[in-house]
């Protein structure tokens, strides 16, 4: 950014000056001299090489004794008896309760229900497909556990949408408050959601309540974000007409402010969704049970059949979710065209506004009941198709076929190990060896280059913070697997975003499989990457690439095609090749999306460490699945910390210099 | 300020109340708090936990599916590992452990201290854990067998994460295991691969077998791996009571560890038939290889490979429900 938007003096000032004149060189430069006055001084004081032993700090036994408190008292202490106690018993109360009307509901009526909804907020098609789908998750021999995830997900995602609704609604009222929480949820959305689920579950125990709490840290925030985005929004020119009329504050609110929000309100809804289901599979580890447990169940069996069954569900319930609060979100949808058109016109029509919601509970309930009378309230065990052993067959034959000797080009171990020894490795001990100072100096730069000080002082701080904790070397080894997933991502990602920019059909093509991409549970794949490429830093890479693939290709294809038209038709008519096009105008112009990609990237590969400590990542996301399994609060969280450092420093250095509205979208 | 003040206490004071409202007044008890997705529609309800691994899996598969048929309960079922397990089982959440390896340090604190756990008597199985090569290996080279000739093989053990040195792959982190103090102790040219989950270790093993590839793993019996991919122990140092106290000084083999159950004390006193049930409950390695067998390998359902063991099995189950045959 800093190079563009760089006067260009260089005919004035030619030669060393005008270098000095960009500020990309004078802040190089000063870094350069502040470098060469603390160095030798780090350098005398600590000595060079890995991070100093004099700062680090060590957390093992106040962190120990923490626990062990924790433990000893949480069944008698005030502070669990009169507070955790009831938030956790509400949190049960709650999920109970949504289960219980969901079973009692019986599929027909579930399925009713969720069809009836779609129809009336999006229309006939995405109502056939709900209906669809719905179906699918009981001939898939998963109907209970669909309903548990479901009535946790209902409980979670109403949580999460009323605090972030309040810390929004604060947010966008207060600029200080603004301010303040800026950071917060920032950080909210950088931490791994593994790093915080052993402190949830030792304060709330195994299960439910836990998993609950946990979704909702980790869903609240694009509501908190979007609501205070939406509210600092509003029309100024319609806000001092509203004023003009007398209007108290909270009337505005209510009747001007929250309105005109109403696109980023369900924006926000729609993002909260997304985020809490992709933590309902997380969540299984500390035994949310559902759906998320039969995929982690069958992992441990090696049955990567039994998991796709249990995945599915997961993307069908993602995709309908994704696309009716979508539809709800996007103006003229059928919903909103429907009540619209009986306000203007009065047609009067039988399935219009709140009498068309009422009837279609009616029939919903008409059809529960119905289903209820037929004795058909749990889903037939005949009706059950089972895709478990067809899908272990191929899994099979893909993994006997690919992993090794395939003519010519070798087998996939193969080049997984030739990943690790020429690639990994060297990237690994190159970061290692690297003096600490000279770690941070780099940070430094490169976040500068990019953003302002304020941005370089965070990262570098997030750096340091890594080596007073006191996990140096295994960071950096983390970091090292992060930059080749990165690579590789931004490589692919790019090259089929250009494809997808540039031909509809490969576009539509391509929605759906990035759909199932980003949202079929990483758990599902663990073991087909295992056995094409071997335990180890290379199938981490690979999980790794293939969470964070769809996010880029999106972004950049977005980008891409985002480009003014006008540019790409008068360098068309200048008889420029498509080659041509896409390197000197295409992809220039589309420099912010770019960069947006490349920090999705980082952020999104940082987010799978943790599955890469599954399948022999080692490193940090060892270290957090370790403290988890062996209840070792001092690893798993020193490691955790870690790894939200790794992603702040990350995030900055990658940041564009304008802040993007709408992280995580 | 001084209303806004009274007004955030008040919804406060409000949030606090209806809180308490829903989930009744006083102390809440967080040793009593069941899954919400037990007793269901009336139903009894039994919560299992379950480990990783599939023996684990096979004890509860066979157990659930006699609560269930014969004795008409529920049975829910949680995978958790063994640490947050115990943790799970002393509030509740779960009612049973039944394969448990041994955690002195959580049996001083739930089952002596707290006295919110209790012993549910053996599982019938001997646990092992141990260091193997593939029995096809260890034919070539039946000197792979003993920890001290294992340096001159580090070369053909050797993979892209090792660095250099031979490959140790280790398992899951809920395991217990000293290697890297042995690997230390015992001057071994090896480096510890953490395969990180007992999923990707055996995907690995397979892959190295079909291929007749040398490796050395950390392994533990009963296990129905052994089946598909025959391996030989490697004999180290002999355990000793105590031997392995210090667990930065270790250097000799792991315990065989009969393995036990474990109940949660309110459902071993009130659990009626299933706790009578869950105490009785005990079989043998070639029992549970059996089932695990049919569930990893054949990948029958757990629910289909227990059925097919107690229509087999009627003499052994029969006992456990207390009824002769």
């Amino acid at each position: 950014m800093a190079t563009a938007t760089a006067p260009a003096p260089r005919t004035a000032l030619p030669g060393f000056l005008g270098v000095l004149r960009r500020p990309a060189v004078g802040k190089l430069l000063l870094l350069a001299v502040a470098a060469a006055v603390l160095v030798p001084l780090a350098d005398s004081r600590w000595a060079s090489g890995s991070w100093p032993g004099a700062l680090t700090v060590d957390l093992t036994e106040p962190l120990g004794r923490a626990s062990t408190w924790i433990i000893d008292n949480r069944d008698s202490h005030p502070l669990f008896l009169y507070f955790f106690g009831h938030v956790s018993n509400a949190v049960v109360l709650a999920v109970r309760a949504v289960y219980l009307v969901l079973l009692a509901a019986g599929w027909a009526g579930v399925t009713a229900a969720a069809a009836l909804v779609a129809w009336r907020v999006a229309g006939v098609r995405l109502a056939l497909g709900t209906a669809a789908a719905v179906l699918t998750c009981g001939l898939l021999g998963m109907w209970v556990p669909t309903m548990q995830t479901l009535a946790l997900m209902v409980v979670a995602v109403l949580a999460s949408v009323a605090l972030g609704a309040l810390l929004g609604l604060a947010a966008g009222l207060s600029d200080r408050t603004y301010r303040a929480l800026r950071p917060v949820l920032d950080t909210m959305q950088v931490l791994p959601a593994f790093a915080y689920l052993l402190p949830v579950v030792l304060v709330f125990g195994i299960g439910v309540p836990a998993a609950v709490l946990a979704t909702v840290v980790y869903a609240a925030p694009p509501m908190a974000r979007l609501t205070a985005l939406g509210l600092r929004g509003a029309d100024a020119g319609v806000m001092e007409a509203v004023e003009s009329l007398g209007t108290t504050a909270r009337q505005r609110l209510f009747t001007a402010r929250l309105p005109l929000a109403r696109k980023e309100l369900l924006l926000g809804l729609n993002q909260t969704i997304m985020m809490a289901l992709s933590m309902a599979v997380i969540a299984s580890v500390i035994g949310a049970g559902g759906l998320g447990d039969r995929v982690y169940q069958a992992l441990a069996s090696v049955d990567v059949g039994a998991a796709l069954a249990a995945g599915i569900p997961i993307v069908l319930l993602a995709v309908v979710l994704d696309r009716v609060t979508g539809a709800a979100g996007s103006e003229g949808s059928a919903g909103s065209a429907a009540s619209a058109g009986e306000g203007s016109e009065g047609t009067g029509s039988l399935w219009t506004g709140r009498r068309g919601w009422a009837l279609a509970a009616v029939a919903a309930v008409a059809v529960a009941v119905a289903g209820r009378l037929a004795g058909r309230l749990d889903w037939p065990e005949t009706w059950i198709v089972d895709i478990a052993e067809p899908v272990n067959r191929a899994v099979d034959w893909m993994t006997a076929h690919l992993y090794s000797g395939v003519p010519y080009v070798g087998g996939t171990a193969d080049w997984a190990a030739h990943f690790t020894t020429g690639v990994l490795n060297p990237v690994r001990d190159g970061l290692q060896w690297l003096p600490w100072w000279a770690v941070l100096l780099t940070v430094a730069a490169l976040a500068w280059l990019i953003g302002t000080w304020r941005t370089a002082l965070t990262a570098v701080l997030a750096m340091a913070a890594i080596g007073v904790l006191g996990v140096w070397q295994p960071s950096l080894d983390t970091l090292s697997q992060v930059l080749a997933a990165v690579a590789v991502t931004l490589v692919l990602g790019f090259g089929t975003a250009v494809a997808a920019a540039r031909s509809e059909r490969c576009e539509r093509l391509l929605r759906p499989v990035l759909d199932v991409f980003q949202t079929m549970p990483q758990f599902v794949y663990l073991i087909p990457v295992v056995a094409l490429f071997g335990v180890g830093r290379a199938p981490a890479v690979a999980a790794a690439v293939v969470y964070a693939l769809p996010a880029v290709v999106r972004i950049t294809t977005q980008g891409l095609r985002n480009v003014d038209p006008a540019a790409m038709e008068s360098s068309r008519s200048m008889g420029a090749t498509g080659w041509q096009q896409l390197r000197q105008v295409q992809l220039p112009l589309a420099r912010p999306a770019l960069l947006l990609a490349v920090n999705q990237g980082v952020v999104l590969v940082l987010a799978v460490v943790i599955i890469g400590g599954l399948v022999g990542g080692g490193a940090l996301g060892y270290d957090v699945v370790f403290g988890l399994a062996q209840g070792d609060l001092a690893t798993g969280l020193v490691a955790g910390a870690a790894i939200v450092c790794l992603g702040l420093m990350l995030d900055r250095v990658t940041q564009p210099t304008r802040r993007r509205t709408k992280k995580g979208a | 300020m001084r209303t806004r003040v009274t007004r955030t206490t008040g919804v406060l004071a409000v949030g606090c109340s209806l809180l308490v409202l829903t989930t009744g007044c006083g102390a809440a008890d967080m040793t009593k708090q069941s899954s919400p997705f037990a007793n269901a529609q009336g139903a009894k309800t039994v919560t299992l936990s379950t480990q990783s691994w599939v023996g684990a899996q096979a004890n509860v598969a066979v157990a659930q599916y006699l609560l269930e048929h014969e004795l008409g309960y529920r049975v829910d079922t949680v995978q958790v590992d063994e640490v947050p397990a115990w943790d799970a089982l002393s509030q509740g959440r779960v009612d049973a452990i039944l394969e448990d390896w041994g955690h002195p340090e959580q049996e001083q604190r739930y089952v002596e201290d707290k006295k919110t756990i209790v012993d549910g008597g053996g599982l019938g199985v001997t646990g092992h854990i141990g260091w193997f090569v593939p029995t096809y290996f260890a034919k070539q080279h039946p000197d792979v067998t003993n920890w001290k000739n294992l340096n001159k093989y580090a070369d053909r053990l050797r993979t892209a994460e090792s660095g250099g040195k031979g490959q140790l792959l280790d398992g899951s982190p809920s395991y217990v295991t000293n290697d890297k103090a042995l690997v230390k102790n015992l001057d071994l040219d090896f480096q510890v691969v953490f395969a990180g989950s007992e999923a990707a270790q055996i995907t690995q093993m397979r892959q190295f077998a079909k291929e007749k590839k040398p490796f050395l793993t950390y392994w533990y019996s009963p296990q129905w791996l052994f089946e598909k991919v025959p391996m030989t122990e490697v004999k180290l140092p002999a355990y000793k009571e105590g031997c392995d106290a210090d667990p930065d000084a270790v250097a000799c083999a792991y315990p065989h560890t009969p393995l036990r159950k474990y109940l949660n004390a309110d459902f071993a006193k009130s659990g009626g038939g299933a706790a009578a049930f869950l105490k009785k409950f005990k079989w043998t390695t070639e029992d549970q290889n059996e089932v695990s067998l049919l569930i990893a390998d054949q990948k029958l359902s757990p629910e289909e490979a227990a059925k097919k063991w107690v229509r087999g099995h009627e003499r052994t189950w029969r006992t456990w429900l207390g009824q002769g045959v």
